[in-house]
């Protein structure tokens, strides 16, 4: 079967405005998603769950996070890291306080908080642009690290400063905690991040996307057709802080059961972020897909040709990996300044002309 | 020859009521003044132009009926009311859209994405209806949808509907922006240089699209321009300004023969 639009008649505005007007990407879609929540969890083991799907589906929701903030609104944020750390704080908190509410619950109010945390720091986007705001959000990060690290009531005065999830079960089976089993932690992240880009494609396409987009495009023509800046940004702010606020508190819940704020929360990745969004693609959904398959899948690929192909020791492997990714980046904004997501564009463009391309 | 319930133009359209009315405008940027004491009025349903030579205060003017200069003295009053200091977004609100001279689109969305931003103001679906996009924010969208096929039929830019305004040409770029701002559906449209810019053919596509929009929907609209020809053709009144003065007021052959407005645009003649 064609690539191909043609024959495809959109006879509503409904229809014409879905989010794969091609009906070979509807179905490609599908597809996935079918092998996604009927195939991979009955292969996964640990290793895979731990390696790569676990933390691609995590950062995934990261991602777009920050993508609905500076690809979608243009605000620059460098403080992803520490909006991070309040979801899993928040996470901890509520865990511990209320052991009975399902896990699903509490990492959505976690969201929340972290929402709210963001719209407090998203506060001086309305005075400050660009580079400026960047440093801001900077601040951001360091001072919720610091607070973390400095106030023992967020990690419940333990002895070693660092959070631990305890057990918490959805349907009787465990999510966190030590005894979980990998198909379960992958099926909690999948249907999150499933129902999570659902609703960031749905706001993004509907007239708040649009505001957005007219803030990020041109605030001052934006301002005169009626968008009032205050309240879109910060509604930016909101809903990009509580998916990274989500993906911060299954970082720490499901992924890594037990944290160290400064090491799993800190500037490292907040950069590891924004890298996964410009090079997956500012703007596009699709991008923070990519980037963040692009960014996990990587290192992981290395290091199997690197050690397991090669038989390099593996402290060599580790820097020249480093050395390898990073060169790449830069190849990549060097080649393709709009991401992967623009490649693809291009390629279905291609696609959709072939085998004739005139 | 106008009075307070309005007046016949030439081609024998109705010209209604005041909507419209700049009190003894005064706008100082620091030291320098770039309104001097300016009073005129627009009338519903009348094309009104502003023309001067350059640095007369024309765009001044504009950006202070739509909202973005706050003038220092004089009031401003719309529909029959005066208007308070307000921030851009409020005035749009209130039904005032406009275009930029340098145009001021969206580069990075789509032509319809576009001049869907210019229905915002109608719209209302919450953050989480339109989250979930099920209902009542899925059913506004196809109905404003439906209103802005209209606009970007009525001024012929279907092939363009879902190209990046960024890869447009200029002059299509313009009409883009004139249908953003229809699609707010304005009392009031204000058009800052609308043929800046453009060839003859692209100038009369646009003298079509302005006396249409006018005709059609009954639209208020205040332009600037250079082109002479146009603002004579188009306009029901022209304002004339010169440094920042206003100088002449009146239909166009009236302003024509205005002996301070040929002396602003052709000089002093010299004895």
């Amino acid at each position: 079967m064609l690539y191909r639009e043609a024959g495809d008649f959109k006879t509503s505005y409904v229809k014409d405005s879905q989010t794969f007007p091609i009906k070979a990407d509807r179905m490609a879609y599908f597809a996935l998603l079918a092998v996604a929540f009927g195939v991979v969890p009955f292969l996964i083991n640990d290793y895979w769950a731990n390696a790569v799907f676990v933390p691609f589906l995590i950062y995934a929701i990261a991602a777009i996070g920050l993508n609905i903030l500076t690809g979608y609104c243009g605000q620059v944020s460098l403080g992803t890291g520490g909006f991070m750390a309040v979801g899993a704080y928040a996470v901890y908190k509520l865990m511990t306080t209320f052991p009975d509410v399902p896990i699903l619950i509490h990492v959505l109010l976690a969201g929340g908080v972290t929402a709210i945390v963001g719209v407090l720091f998203g506060l001086p986007s309305l005075r400050i642009k660009g580079f400026y705001l960047a440093v801001a959000t900077l601040a951001a990060q360091f001072f919720l690290v610091w607070l973390f690290n400095k106030v023992p009531w967020f990690y419940n005065y333990s002895a070693s400063g660092q959070i631990t999830a305890p057990e918490r079960t959805m349907f009787g089976i465990a999510v966190t905690g030590a005894s979980t089993p990998a198909w379960a932690k992958y099926l909690f992240c999948l249907v999150i991040l499933v129902a999570l880009a659902w609703l960031a494609r749905n706001l993004t396409r509907g007239m708040i996307g649009r505001k957005w987009m007219a803030i990020r495009d041109m605030d001052i023509a934006a301002e005169i057709i009626g968008v009032n800046p205050l309240t879109t940004k910060l509604s930016a702010f909101a809903v990009s802080s509580f998916f990274i606020g989500v993906s911060g508190a299954l970082f720490f819940a499901v992924y890594l059961g037990a944290a160290e704020v400064g090491e799993a929360f800190g500037i490292n990745k907040s950069f590891l972020i924004l890298f996964m969004v410009i090079i997956g693609g500012l703007g596009s959904m699709f991008g923070s897909f990519a980037g963040a398959a692009f960014l996990v899948l990587l290192p992981v690929l290395l290091k199997n040709v690197l050690v397991g192909g090669l038989g390099w020791p593996t402290d060599l492997a580790a820097h020249i990996e480093l050395m390898i990714v990073g060169g790449l980046i830069i190849v990549f904004l060097i080649l393709e300044p709009h991401g992967l997501a623009q490649l693809w564009r291009v390629a279905k463009e291609k696609l959709r002309l072939w085998p004739f391309p005139h | 020859m106008t009075t307070d319930e309005g007046y016949m133009t030439a081609d024998g359209r109705k010209i209604g009521g005041v909507l419209m009315e700049m009190k003894n405008i005064t706008l100082r940027f620091g030291g320098v003044k770039a309104i001097t004491d300016i009073s005129f009025d627009i009338r519903e349903g009348e094309i009104r132009a502003i023309i001067g030579p350059n640095g007369a205060g024309k765009s001044s003017m504009l950006n202070v009926i739509s909202g973005f200069y706050v003038p220092q003295e004089g009031e401003v009053w719309f529909r029959g009311k005066k208007r308070a200091p307000m921030k851009p977004y409020e005035v749009a609100r209130q039904g005032i859209a406009r275009t930029f001279q340098n145009i001021a689109l969206f580069e990075g969305m789509s032509v319809l994405d576009n001049i869907m931003t210019g229905r915002l103001t109608l719209m209302q679906a919450g953050l989480a209806s339109q989250a979930l996009w099920w209902g009542a924010a899925q059913r506004e969208e196809t109905a404003h949808r439906e209103k802005v096929e209209k606009i970007i039929d009525f001024l012929e830019i279907q092939h363009i509907r879902k190209t990046p305004v960024g890869r447009l040409p200029y002059g299509l770029k313009k009409r883009v922006e004139l249908a953003r701002a229809l699609a707010a559906e304005p009392k009031l449209l204000l058009l800052d240089e609308p043929m800046a810019g453009m060839n003859v053919e692209e100038k009369e596509d646009m003298c079509r699209f302005i006396l249409d929009v006018n005709d059609e929907f009954g639209t208020t609209i205040a332009l600037i321009e250079h082109d002479m020809g146009v603002v004579m053709d188009l306009s029901d009144r022209v304002v004339v300004m010169d440094y920042g003065k206003k100088i002449g007021d009146g239909p166009p052959e009236e302003v024509r023969a205005n002996p301070e407005v040929i002396r602003a645009y052709l000089g002093v003649e010299h004895a």
